[in-house]
């Protein structure tokens, strides 16, 4: 009855983004879940999901497609942010805060 | 990039981690998410809704006649004056177990729940085999739960939507005249209110 309600901190860090958007009227909630509903059908295709690791990558790649359909970003963008995200970590020294570069 | 092993790097997120961190930033440059805000929402789902707050709602439709009515005529409204409102508890609908009928709750399209009573869903509600074989066969679903009710018990499966979010109220256990709400209220598992699962007197 008590496991932590997220099991990975981006878990908890892509549900709250998603509500904080619905919240403020990028799309609603019914929107989600249909769209939502349609990634996880098109993944479970393939195989069976897990309600862990499967789920949230559904979850993050339904919230990508919803940004870009609404023109709020790019795939170009999104795929550059990672890179100098993954590049400020490589870069970055154990145990000093990480930053991306200016 | 170099990569100097005397002088180790930070350790680098997972791929999917990554992706939610650069997702992130870029909303956060555009103005359209305030950090102070996602945390808060952490905050809420991790720490301050969950099933407690069903359980209380089961317990007191259990010890109070008056709620009982109101909760089975209008369950989001008598829930929402107890202060359990919010997001995925727009619209909550109370479906009542009996000796006759046990109900039990899915969302077969995504993983629709009433989070201002039970928070998030357990893992095993939004997997696609607890979502496929509960409406398929909720019998055996409910074995697996180590669940096993009589044959004149009907099951009746219902499909959670953003529409429409279903809570369980559990059948209280026989022998449990005497106890208080909050007392009542400590029996009561998340799986009960899911329909998963029964709630057994101490």
């Amino acid at each position: 009855m008590d496991e932590p309600a997220f099991s990975e901190p981006w878990h908890a860090q892509a549900f709250a983004m998603t509500i904080h958007l619905s919240k403020q009227g990028v799309f609603s909630w019914p929107e989600w879940a249909e769209k939502f509903g349609a990634t996880l059908a098109a993944h479970g295709l393939s195989r069976e999901l897990d309600g862990g690791e499967d789920y949230y990558n559904a979850w993050i790649e339904t919230l990508e497609t919803v940004l870009i359909d609404a023109q709020l970003t790019e795939t170009a963008a999104i795929t550059q942010m990672i890179e100098d995200w993954r590049e400020a970590y490589l870069s970055t020294p154990h145990g000093q805060p990480v930053k991306l570069s200016a | 990039m170099p990569h100097d092993h005397d002088h180790p790097h930070t350790l680098l997120p997972s791929d999917p981690a990554l992706r939610v961190k650069a997702l992130e930033t870029l909303l956060i440059e555009k103005g359209l998410i305030d950090p102070d805000t996602l945390n808060e929402i952490i905050n809420t789902y991790e720490n301050k809704i969950g099933p407690k707050n069903g359980a209380a709602v089961v317990a007191k439709a259990w010890s109070d006649p008056d709620f009982h009515t109101a909760l089975m005529a209008d369950a989001t409204s008598a829930v929402s004056a107890l202060g359990y409102y919010g997001r995925q508890g727009e619209h909550m609908t109370v479906v009542e177990n009996t000796p006759e009928t046990h109900n039990m709750v899915v969302c077969t399209l995504c993983s629709c729940y009433p989070w201002p009573l039970l928070g998030i869903p357990p893992a095993w509600y939004k997997c696609d085999a607890y979502r496929a074989r509960a409406v398929r066969e909720p019998r055996k679903v409910l074995a697996d739960f180590g669940v096993v009710l009589p044959e004149s018990q009907a099951v009746k499966v219902w499909d959670s939507t953003a529409e429409m979010r279903y809570l369980v109220l559990p059948m209280r256990p026989v022998d449990t005249d005497g106890m208080s709400e909050s007392e009542l209220a400590k029996l009561v598992s998340r799986d009960s209110m899911i329909g998963t699962g029964l709630v057994i007197a101490p």
